[in-house]
């Protein structure tokens, strides 16, 4: 064994039985550093002979060569040991609880709304509003429901108490200088009662906002009208407030095939099944003729009413073609005009497609219902990814 | 409207079962609530002969009896009286259950012999009252007979909510012409009763008011006497609930209900003079027959002598007048009475009354002289007497009407294609004639129909609304609009923002009591009739719902309540909409990481407003934060956020402790209301957004240290400097705040982390000296000192 080679085996050996980089780093030193061994050996290159330097110049830059990649292979070899000793010394326990967002949610009525208005955006339906304080002559009269019909004593009415505070009709323009707000839009319009001091009391029914919508826009009108109805009710299947959706469209040559067709489309899209069935039932709404009430089909699944199937027949819309008075009310010509409306209530169909079963808890506010009976943020209603979540 | 089969029966020729009425009814309009048959608690008793009765051998007063049902011979035991051998009467087996008690019969030993059911008695059976004893039946009637089969009571009584536009089937013979006319049978013909009248009618009988009342029939019937009315008559009034009280009585009611036509029996002994529909007097008293006493007005109508008033008219009789069992002489009367003045009348009286139903939905004018005979006829057979000739006061509105009726319409508006003989069939079925040319002139008994539309209706409903075909809307050309208006896509966005963030929708009332409502500013619309004190006011504010929510979810235990409603403020002229937000309790909860547990501050309502109000597209940077948030706010930790010192956004900050405390809310509350309708919609049309490419060099910063008197406002410090250098100032954060050691008393440090973006290239030290003077020059000009 020539020289260069035992010093070759005693230098790898050395790096060998380093155990912490310093003791790496001094066998480096002793071998590569200034006054190294194998430094000293590259000296010699330079007394050689071309000849000497032909042979030996291969053998000593192998021997730099190996010893470098042994320290370079020995170094990464001992950080990794270290960063794996120092990683053993880190572990947490995982199966500890992750600092919380808190988790917030959608009323399922907000969430039934948007629902309905993506369904009902596909068929062209636009979104209106109205005042929930209305007067008389929108909430009634023009709806051909005059003082002494009797089927104002179907509606238990919130009157209001007259007050010298309270001048909507007066007020406008206060509010017009407000800029672009909704306030304008919802201020009740004088009727053409002559607009004299009508009685103001809490709407029943969306049904008001088919009569805001046909005396401020022409035909043909296509709209669903959500919102707020109140109704002095309260027990264990009624709240004084709930929520109702009006639908409404006026145009030429609409009949009650159009208004079957409608509910039976929004219904299959809402309840987001094809074997959603109908039975029409002639009614009696003041301001529909004809009038009909609709019943869905229902099938009973795990002890629930669940709509779709034929099991029983359960009541869930009003409808109707609208009255010729109340077209003429607007304004309109019933005979150029004639169009459909129909009414729903909200919460009950949230209840029949979420399972609820107390109307009176939508109202309380509950946090633990709101959690369990709410939408996610993102469980954003949509045609593309199904209107229901 | 409730009747048993037998009674529509009567007018209705058909073989159907109830099942197919009820099906025709509900398919006509006529909705079914409900069908009872008073027999089906009773199917299980049988008829059955004593054969053998003997005494039982450990009881004096029990008898062993030996019955036959059909089944061949059965022991029962039995303590009545009149059990014995050769009768016959109504056994119950064991497995019935006796109606009166609800109790089962058993298979059992008394006194240690068997008994194998139970002989009947009629109140056992909830039949009567009869206990003496068992129910003793004819000879003749055939054992092992069901009961209520052998007895005719298996009568169901179907109850059917009629629409207020029916009068003309509040009585039964309505009812059974509708369906009639949808075929399920044929009305049999009334035969007209006519009663000859042997004598004058002593009393004068005349309308002072012919608006209010234009027709009054009248006749007198002497000696007649007011028992109980029989009992097939008392079993139809039951069935169709209401209470037999005396035969006179009886028999008005029972023209009502059959006929849907009320009229009035008065006891001639207690009249004096003239009988004369008239206004009555303002202040005029009547005590009514359901004993109470009724304050008149000159708006309404009555019935009165020379004593006084006798009946309400239209509504309810007088008590004075009233039958009683000792009348022997009747005043009958039949009226017709505009039907808007008995609304207002009762509306104003707030009496309801079977007669009041009719009346005010519009009776049939064309069924006084039909109605008094019939009423005639039924006295007198009943209570026997004589019967005076007819006196007719004034004449009920009979002028014909007619439509100008265009078939076509059935299927232009109802969507159901029928020839026009169907249709012409259909209305004459119904009672309606159709004249040449589709002139269709109305029934009298039908005061609903006044238009094409009404008559379409009418052959649609007899025809069946399962033909009406399914017909698609026709769809608008091209690709869908937004059918939301700028509002309630911000309303939404506004929702979904809050709900990311934690906070919970709820929906409250939209009234509160009035002192809540005080506590926000105060109500300006107070309802008239609430249903209690505490949903009296319409809301000013969001807040009080919603910390009221707050406290429910605390008392059920809730640690963190993060809750937010959007809604509407109902100011006296208009109404807003808002979203309203509360937090109380903890922000986070105590945990192993961090240790305790963290509360909600101001600067947390601060938060929510600024991330909603960016979801709703404001640009929150320009904002300005002002006072004045409202006295239902801590005065010192509160805000409000402006576009431009007028357009109040939102209000927000720790609620005060004095509003917390009257919602029992203990700890820090914050709350927060964004006012949605006074943010500035986005013009419709412009997509475009600004010309941007991102810079290419980078952005550098400059932190700045400031001594600023405590009450200097950081945020005025901020936007000082921000604004001192547009063109190269992009940024400018606060990153410290702190007063103490080093830093003089009644003085605060703050420091500042400017970020400054070189447009075309980097900045020198020179150029990054001429901005840091602006801003420390900004600085200085809010009273700002460098720190050295």
């Amino acid at each position: 064994m020539s020289g260069i080679e035992k010093l070759e085996t005693e230098i790898l050996s050395a790096i060998e039985a380093a155990s912490t980089p310093d003791s790496l780093e001094a066998v480096r030193i002793a071998a590569l550093g200034k006054q190294g061994s194998v430094s000293a050996l590259l000296k010699t290159l330079g007394q050689m002979t071309p000849e000497e330097r032909q042979v030996q110049g291969p053998v000593i830059n192998g021997l730099r060569e190996a010893v470098t990649n042994a320290i370079a292979a020995k170094k990464a070899g001992l950080e990794a040991a270290l960063l794996d000793e120092r990683l053993a010394s880190e572990r947490l326990d995982m199966t500890l609880p992750a600092p919380e967002a808190p988790c917030g949610s959608v009323h399922p009525v907000s969430q039934v709304m948007d629902e309905l208005a993506e369904i009902f955006a596909d068929m062209g339906f636009a979104i209106a509003e109205g005042p929930e304080i209305e007067d008389d002559w929108h909430n009634f009269s023009a709806l051909n429901i005059p003082e002494t019909h009797p089927a104002r004593a179907m509606h238990d009415t919130f009157y209001f108490q007259p007050s010298p505070l309270q001048g909507r009709g007066g007020s406008r323009e206060a509010a017009e200088g407000e800029g672009e707000s909704i306030s304008t839009s919802l201020l009740p319009t004088l009727s053409p009662e002559g607009g004299r001091a009508q009685r103001m009391l809490l709407r029943t029914h969306t049904s008001p906002v088919q009569i805001r919508t046909m005396t401020a826009q022409e035909p043909p009108i296509r709209i669903i009208a959500p919102g707020r109805v109140y109704r002095s009710d309260s027990d264990a299947t009624h709240t004084p407030m709930f929520h109702q959706i009006e639908g409404l469209v006026i145009d030429k040559g609409i009949h009650l095939g159009h208004l079957k067709w409608t509910l039976e489309t929004f219904l299959k899209a809402f309840f987001e099944r094809d074997d959603v069935s109908l039975r029409l039932r002639p009614s009696y709404f003041p301001f529909t003729e004809p009038s009909v009430e609709v019943d869905v089909g229902y099938s009973v699944v795990n002890g629930r009413r669940v709509i779709g199937g034929s099991e029983g027949w359960m009541e869930v819309l009003g409808s109707g073609m609208v009255h010729r008075k109340v077209i003429e009310a607007c304004g309109l010509d019933p005979g150029e005009w004639q169009g459909f409306a129909f009414g729903t209530g909200v919460d009950r169909l949230a209840m029949l497609k979420y399972g609820m079963d107390d109307l009176r808890a939508f109202f309380d506010g509950d946090l633990r219902w709101l959690r369990h009976y709410g939408f996610n943020a993102l469980d954003i209603p949509t045609l593309s990814g199904g209107v229901g979540a | 409207m409730k009747f048993p089969l037998s009674w529509l029966k009567d007018y209705l020729d058909t073989d159907a079962t109830v099942e197919q009425v009820a099906d025709c009814l509900n398919r006509i309009g006529l909705e079914v609530e409900g069908i009872e048959n008073p027999a089906d608690p009773l199917r299980a008793f049988r008829v059955a002969k004593v054969m053998r009765a003997n005494p039982h051998p450990q009881a004096d007063k029990l008898q062993l009896l030996l019955v036959d049902a059909g089944d061949g011979p059965v022991q029962v035991v039995c303590g009545a009286p009149n059990a014995r051998a050769g009768m016959t009467g109504i056994f119950g087996p064991a497995g019935a259950i006796v109606p009166a008690t609800g109790m089962e019969l058993k298979v059992t030993a008394i006194r240690g012999e068997m008994s194998n059911g139970m002989m009947c008695s009629l109140a056992e059976l909830a039949l009567g009252d009869d206990h003496e004893g068992i129910a003793e039946l004819p000879d003749d009637a055939p054992k092992g007979m069901s009961y209520v089969e052998w007895a005719g009571l298996d009568d169901p009584v179907i109850e059917v909510a009629v629409t207020p536009n029916r009068q003309d089937c509040m009585g039964v013979y309505g009812i059974a012409r509708d369906l009639a006319a949808a075929g399920l049978g044929t009305l049999k013909p009334l035969k007209t009763p006519v009663v000859a009248g042997s004598y004058k009618c002593p009393v004068e009988i005349r309308t002072d008011d012919p608006e209010g009342c234009p027709a009054f029939y009248g006749r007198v019937i002497r000696g007649v006497k007011n028992g109980a009315s029989p009992d097939w008559m008392q079993a139809r009034l039951r069935a169709a609930g209401q209470r037999p009280i005396s035969a006179l009585v009886d028999i008005t009611n029972y023209v009502m209900l059959a006929f849907g036509r009320p009229a009035h029996a008065y006891d001639l002994a207690r009249l004096t003079g003239a009988v004369v529909a008239r206004r009555a007097r303002d202040g005029e008293q009547v005590m009514a027959l359901n004993d109470k006493v009724y304050t008149l007005s000159s708006e309404m109508t009555v019935i009165a002598d020379d004593a006084g008033v006798h009946d309400i008219a239209g509504i309810m009789g007088g008590a004075h007048s009233g039958c009683s069992e000792t009348t022997s002489d009747v005043l009958l009367e039949i009226a017709y009475f505009d039907p808007e003045r008995i609304a207002k009348t009762g509306q104003a009286l707030m009496l309801t009354s079977d007669a009041r139903t009719r009346f005010e939905r519009g009776v049939d004018p064309g069924f006084l002289g039909y109605g008094l005979e019939y009423l005639s006829e039924l006295v007198l057979e009943i209570c026997g007497g004589v019967a005076s000739e007819i006196v007719k006061a004034g004449t009920p509105p009979l002028e014909p009407r007619v439509i100008q009726f265009v078939p076509m319409l059935t299927v232009t508006l109802g969507g159901v294609a029928v020839d026009d003989d169907r249709q012409k069939s259909i209305l004459t079925s119904l009672g309606f004639h159709v004249g040449a040319d589709w002139q269709v002139t109305v029934p009298t008994w039908r005061r609903d129909i006044d238009g094409p539309a009404d008559l379409v209706e009418e052959v649609v409903r007899i025809v069946g609304l399962e033909h009406v075909v399914s017909t698609p809307l026709p769809r608008a050309d091209g690709v869908a609009r937004p059918t939301a208006t700028p509002l309630q896509r911000l309303e939404r966005k506004v929702r979904r923002a809050a709900a990311a963030r934690g906070l919970n929708e709820a929906i409250n009332w939209s009234f509160l009591p009035k002192a809540q409502a005080d506590a926000f500013g105060g109500g300006a619309w107070s309802l008239e009739n609430p249903i209690s004190e505490d949903m009296k006011v319409m809301r000013p504010s969001l807040l009080a719902g919603l910390l009221s929510a707050a406290r429910r979810n605390m008392d059920r235990g809730a640690t963190s309540v993060r809750l937010f409603e959007i809604g509407r403020r109902y100011l006296a002229d208009s109404e807003r909409l808002t979203c309203g937000i509360v937090m109380a309790g903890e922000k986070a909860p105590r945990g192993w990481a961090s240790g305790k547990a963290t509360w909600f501050d101001a600067y947390d309502a601060k938060a929510e407003v600024l991330a909603l109000l960016s979801a709703a597209g404001v640009a929150t940077d320009g904002l300005m934060v002002m006072d004045e948030a409202g006295s239902h706010y801590h005065p010192g930790q509160s805000a409000t956020l402006r576009m431009g010192p007028k357009n109040l956004l939102a209000a927000f900050g720790t609620l005060h402790p004095a509003t917390a405390r009257t919602f029992d809310l203990e700890g820090t509350v914050v709350a927060a209301e964004i006012y949605l309708d006074a943010i500035p919609l986005k013009k419709a049309g412009g997509l475009m957004r600004a010309p941007f490419s991102p810079p290419a060099l980078q952005a550098v910063t400059r932190d700045f240290a400031f001594l600023v008197p405590e009450t200097l406002a950081a945020g005025d410090l901020v936007r000082a400097i921000r604004g001192c250098d547009r063109d190269n100032i992009v940024a400018a954060r606060l990153f410290d705040r702190f007063a103490g050691q080093g830093v003089p008393e009644g003085q605060v440090s703050l420091a500042v982390e400017v970020t400054l973006q070189p447009a075309e290239k980097s900045y020198t030290e020179d150029e990054l000296k001429t901005i840091s003077d602006r801003v420390i020059a900004a600085a200085e000009k809010q009273g700002a000192v460098l720190r050295g």
